[in-house]
């Protein structure tokens, strides 16, 4: 081969592999950055006075005194809204039998929609439904849902078998009613109705949810996650181990172990989905480890789904020990088990915890595998042994059903994505504790 | 087989009779029959391949750790047969120290690496351990150098520091024989130097037994030699007879080095 082709292969070669790694950065902000952002948007938001009613009838927290006075102000506001309604009820009921037929519904739907803007009309009957009790708590919500009220959506099919979908105001409708003057009055003065401020709010992470995620945090879902996984794991990494160890300094070759490794590796490609019917069929159905879901058959399941990369990662880090170290302590008189336990684990242990946390990791965001051994869409906290046998929401699990499931999938977007992210970062964080601690453990290995 | 040596004021430590070593099928070490004498040094000598490594690591057993290792005939040591059914692989092991061909020392603190032998073999108290502890490094000639810095991890010693340290752990066990195995091969000619002045300064207290590629070492070094050649005992003797008036022509061939 000439040398100018040599060089030339030499320099498509690196010009690929920088393209690849281009390629995975992009996706990769392209993949976190929408989560990021979004997701923050759980944690920090324009909150409206009904967030901060809310967070003191459902929580409890917040200036009473203060609150009243900026409720007061906000109804202000709104007096002339409802006024409008009011004359506009009166109206309505003068109106020849044609034109109240036509204009009831519309009217209806205006009402409605004010009533998710801005919370129950004031001296009507309380809902029971929590969701019913507030208006909009954030100001990006209250901002869409201006655009209901203010617009009609409405199909245009003038030359286009599709149709396009047009915004029709609904003001005309009105034109020369009472009513007419609110769509100006919403549009203009919903900052003093709903009174934003920028609020943050940590406690999305431990706090309960109200309703269904209308309001509220994520904290069953973050503590149900971190029971999984640590349960998980502590069933699995004890086995894992001793597989491991007996694989790398027991076993004798033959046809008992190959048989044997090779169903550690078929277990690895087993689809995750299949693993959770086995642990409904087997830990729940069949020995009945508990009533139904929970949070023991879960992690149960989830240990057998990661104990082949447990097992893996320590055959790895024990294989990775140098022969001279147990040389040297069988040469001193020590027998296999004090080897193991003094020499062998301890100079392994870095790259055990490394495929331990990886596999942590993998146990947290877990979704078929908990289906139907462990998650369900509300729980609430106990203490953790009682935890153990009960059922309990996941953040995977959880995220799947608010995303599908959810009477009101748009109406949470911003606890979707806050669900997402609190995933990302959790498993993130794991991953980083991993690397703190493997990174100490290797400095005092190498001294 | 003329090698056995006349031990009339030497007691024999160790034993070789008809005594062979098969990997698998092949016979490594081929019916050998010596004597190794009791508080000298016996230098073992052979081109590679020749069996010397797995004669010195079937003193101790070492050889169980390789699948396919078998011994035949006997090999005697306190009036038993090392391979025999009624010996503790783990007590024989603390009888016989091993000092390996590259520096191992474990990754622990250089305290806890000479304390690890005496802690396998019984129950100390902490000042018993830290006696034992500096007695051993101090005959490996490291106490001066690490005094200060017991706690530190092994690991970061030098080549020859750390075949010291090795040493030391050795001695902590407080075994009556020592096998080496080509101990100053991974060091430089400074820290040989002084490997080879402690084997003479430990000659007396122990039996020791040194593999070596280097004839040189096994003159400085050893009382008596054995070369072994392509898995047989070829010549065993005084160092100074076998260096000088070899009975044997393979032997004269090796040493003058016309092969090897």
């Amino acid at each position: 081969m000439r040398l100018s082709t040599r060089k030339l292969l030499d320099k498509s070669f690196t010009f690929c592999a920088v393209m690849a790694v281009v390629v995975l950065t992009a996706f990769l902000i392209f993949v976190l950055a929408p989560i990021f952002v979004r997701g923050c948007g759980a944690y920090v938001f324009r909150g409206t006075v009904e967030y901060r009613r809310m967070m003191l009838d459902q929580f409890g927290r917040g200036d009473e005194v203060a609150l009243a006075r900026e409720i007061a102000l906000a109804q202000t506001a709104r007096q002339p809204v409802y006024s409008a309604v009011t004359a506009f009820e009166a109206e309505l009921k003068q109106m020849p039998a044609a034109r109240r037929r036509e204009m009831r519904p519309l009217f209806k739907v205006v009402r409605e929609g004010l009533e998710l803007l801005l919370g129950p009309e004031p001296g009507k009957p309380l809902p029971t439904l929590p969701r019913m009790l507030y208006g909009q708590t954030r100001w990006d919500g209250a901002r869409r849902h201006l655009k209901h009220v203010l617009y009609e959506v409405q199909w245009d099919y003038s030359d286009d078998d599709d149709g396009v979908r047009v915004l029709a105001p609904r003001k005309p409708f009105f034109a020369g009613t009472a009513l007419e003057p609110i769509f100006d009055l919403l549009e203009n003065d919903l900052d003093r109705m709903l009174n934003p401020r920028l609020t943050f709010y940590g406690r999305f992470l431990t706090d309960k949810s109200v309703d269904a995620h209308f309001f509220g945090g994520i904290g069953p879902e973050v503590m149900g996650t971190i029971y999984l996984a640590l349960t998980a794991m502590l069933i699995a990494v004890p086995l894992g181990v001793v597989a491991a160890i007996y694989f790398q300094e027991y076993a004798e070759g033959g046809a008992v172990m190959t048989f044997l490794r090779s169903c550690v590796n078929t277990l690895a490609g087993v689809p995750s989905i299949v693993f959770g019917l086995f642990g409904l069929a087997f830990f729940i159905n069949t020995i009945k480890v508990s009533q139904g879901k929970s949070v023991l058959a879960g992690a149960l399941t989830l240990a057998l789904l990661v104990l082949p990369t447990v097992i893996r990662a320590s055959e790895e880090a024990i294989a990775a020990v140098p022969r001279a170290y147990k040389e040297g302590a069988l040469a001193l008189g020590a027998g296999q088990w004090r080897t193991v336990l003094t020499i062998i684990l301890p100079a392994a242990l870095p790259g055990i915890l490394t495929g331990v946390v990886i596999s942590m990791g993998r146990a947290a965001g877990e979704t078929a595998p908990i289906i139907f051994t462990a998650a369900v869409s509300v729980g609430k906290l106990s203490r953790p042994l009682k935890m153990l046998f009960r059922d309990t929401p996941a953040l995977s699990w959880n995220l799947y059903n608010i995303c599908t499931e959810h009477e009101a999938v748009d109406r949470i977007r911003h606890v979707q994505y806050g669900m997402a992210l609190t995933l990302v970062v959790l498993v993130l964080a794991l991953n980083l504790v991993a690397i703190l601690i493997r990174a100490r453990v290797s400095k005092r290995l190498k001294g | 087989m003329d090698a056995e040596l006349n031990l009339v004021d030497n007691e024999a430590h160790v034993r070789a009779e008809e005594f062979s070593v098969f990997y698998g099928e092949h016979e490594a070490v081929r019916r050998i029959n010596m004597s190794i004498p009791a508080k000298q040094v016996s230098a073992i000598i052979g081109p590679s391949g020749c069996g010397k490594s797995t004669f010195l690591r079937a003193i101790n057993r070492m050889n169980d750790l390789i699948p396919g290792c078998h011994a035949r005939g006997r090999l005697i040591f306190d009036r038993r047969n090392i391979y025999g059914n009624d010996i503790d692989v783990a007590v024989l092991r603390g009888c016989i120290g091993m000092v390996f061909q590259k520096p191992n020392p474990f990754p622990k603190s250089i305290y806890d690496n000479v304390a690890y032998g005496p802690r396998l073999h019984g129950s100390y108290r902490k000042s018993d351990l830290d006696m034992i502890v500096e007695e051993s490094l101090t005959k490996a000639a490291l106490w001066d150098e690490v005094k200060d810095r017991l706690n530190k991890n092994a690991l970061g010693l030098s080549g020859g520091q750390a075949q010291r340290l090795c040493l030391a752990r050795a001695l902590a066990v407080k075994p009556e024989i020592l096998l080496m195995d080509e101990p100053t091969s991974a060091l430089d000619p400074k820290a040989t130097a002084r490997i080879e002045e402690l084997i003479v300064e430990l000659r007396g207290s122990y039996t020791i037994a040194i593999v070596t590629h280097n004839m040189q070492q096994a003159t400085r070094v050893s009382d008596v030699t054995a070369f072994f050649y392509e898995g047989d005992l070829v010549e065993f003797g005084k160092t100074d007879q076998l260096f000088t008036r070899p009975v044997e022509k393979r032997t004269e061939d090796y040493i003058t080095g016309r092969f090897g």
